[in-house]
């Protein structure tokens, strides 16, 4: 904990978790898409749902998809901006069983086509946790960086994705895999110590079972 | 490293230095964060920049939030307060800037968490309010700040500073305590006189429930904001008097956690209970969200 975690965050209010927090799930959702959304599906449980209009939490969503951070003033007129940018967003309210209150599930679809769908929680403080990816179950707050490696599951790939960090000198705090079948695609959620540059993302990137590596850069 | 687990470790350490706690905790965040004292320092100066603006915004008389439920009061209290009102022009307008930084959160305007959104009047409305007024100088103000967060660290690590954790005492109840030892600090009090305000300020707003209406940051969280800076300046005011609070900070932080924990569910962010569950509290999520109705996914 520093002083500017008591004293700040700068943010667009009302509130850390359902304005500030909702501004960083869309946030993830468009960095792991890696283009511009055209396309938002978004499904809001719990107190997200019953609340989201007074706390401007449909807009802090629409605002991350687009790339903006919790404190951009652009927030407050996200879903004029969106239209105007030709991005189409539909809301549904839903209940998804056993999932935290604070809960949204965002799919997106790209400029090229690619798809998206996550399935996150606010937490409190700004802070996140994204619990699904593609299907896929993960665990990671967005407190560290974390590195996303999406690769085909065969003998050798974790190997050569940790060998590397190794040999770049990058200290990894936690690792996660999530596969759902054999052989298939598979997804290792990397949260690590210190700074990560574009250039160990790009040579991540070209690591031959790696398939689509992406930074989430932490809070 | 500063020892930032205890008020009194931070008035012994400020003690020995001979500085202020602020000085010391400036130097000491600037090596934790491993950067030069001169850009923490900007940080925080960027913070209260953000403070001034939100003041400013927040006294807009036509300002709504986005339930439409509040807006607009700060402006009639600063208003007022050119009447001198009962208790005098300063407080008044002291206490307009809290709302308005307050009313301007509700209405998605950009403001300093300090320590959480919900709070985040109390600050301005006290110190960049005595800055405003001509009282110090902005340097005085920014460090004011630091002062207030070093508080505000030990009460989020002995105790926490989320109304969902600890009620409304965790958060508007926090951000006075920070707001009275900052304001000691800046007219000239002792780090011992500091972390009595702390200690007054806390003991004043003690079992505080967090029940938002409709579960938005609107009622009562607003007027909270309001009082919590009355009170961060009466506190103050003892402080500098000369009057010690029987109990401790350490102890009054303490006693504010357990009762954070003892506190039921329904008072703590759920809107189960005071008054989110009166009838008109009732009447008005009504108002806002009508009955949502929700299917199953699944």
């Amino acid at each position: 904990m520093n002083v500017f975690d008591i004293i700040g965050p700068i943010m667009i209010g009302p509130s850390s978790s359902h304005t500030a927090g909702a501004v960083r799930l869309g946030r993830v959702a468009w960095k792991i898409l890696g283009e511009k959304a055209v396309r938002a599906d978004i499904a809001l449980s719990g107190s997200f749902a019953q609340t989201y209009r007074g706390h401007g939490t449909d807009k802090a969503l629409v605002a991350g998809i687009m790339g903006f951070h919790s404190d951009d003033g652009r927030i407050r007129g996200s879903l004029q901006l969106a239209e105007q940018s030709g991005l189409a967003v539909t809301l549904r309210e839903v209940s998804i069983p056993g999932a935290h209150p604070n809960t949204a599930r965002i799919s997106l679809t790209g400029v090229s086509g690619k798809t998206v769908e996550i399935q996150g929680t606010s937490v409190g403080g700004g802070n996140i946790l994204v619990t699904e990816l593609n299907g896929m179950a993960v665990s990671f707050t967005g407190q560290y960086n974390t590195i996303l490696v999406l690769h085909r599951d065969k003998p050798g790939a974790i190997a050569a994705v940790t060998q590397f960090m190794a040999e770049s000198g990058v200290n990894i705090g936690n690792f996660r895999l999530s596969r759902p079948r054999k052989g298939g695609e598979a997804l290792m959620t990397i949260e690590v110590d210190g700074e990560v540059s574009d250039g160990l993302m790009g040579r991540l990137q070209a690591l031959e079972p790696v398939q689509q590596a992406v930074l989430i850069r932490a809070i | 490293m500063l020892d930032d687990q205890s008020v009194k470790a931070l008035c012994q350490a400020a003690r020995e230095e001979g500085c202020t706690i602020s000085q010391l905790v400036l130097r000491d965040q600037a090596e934790q964060m491993e950067l030069p004292q001169e850009e923490v320092y900007r940080r925080m100066e960027e913070r209260l920049a953000v403070m001034e603006e939100s003041i400013r915004a927040g006294m807009d008389p036509e300002l709504r939030s986005n339930s439409g439920l509040t807006g607009g009061d700060a402006a009639k209290l600063f208003s007022y307060a050119q009447s001198g009102g009962l208790t005098g022009g300063f407080l008044n307008r002291c206490m307009a800037r809290a709302m308005a930084v307050a009313e301007y959160n509700a209405a998605m305007g950009k403001v300093v968490a300090a320590p959480t959104a919900g709070s985040c009047g109390i600050l301005p409305g006290t110190v960049v309010s005595l800055l405003e007024e001509g009282r110090c100088s902005r340097r005085e103000a920014v460090m004011a700040l630091f002062t207030a967060g070093a508080f505000g660290m030990v009460i989020a690590q002995k105790a926490s500073i989320a109304g969902a954790q600890g009620g409304c005492q965790a958060e508007c109840g926090s951000a006075s305590a920070m707001a009275a030892a900052a304001l000691v600090e800046l007219m000239g009090g002792t780090p011992e006189q500091a972390a009595h305000a702390c200690a007054i300020a806390l003991k004043n707003q003690m079992g505080l429930v967090c029940d938002p209406v409709a579960g938005l940051v609107e009622i009562p969280c607003i007027k909270r904001n309001v009082s919590g800076t009355a009170i961060a300046f009466s506190s103050a005011e003892l402080a500098l008097a000369g009057i010690e609070s029987k109990i401790p900070a350490d102890e009054c932080i303490e006693a504010m956690g357990e009762v954070g924990e003892s506190m039921p569910c329904a008072l703590k962010e759920t809107s189960q209970g005071g008054l989110a569950a009166t009838t008109t509290g009732q009447r008005l999520r009504e108002q806002v969200f009508g009955g949502a109705a929700c299917r199953t996914e699944r």
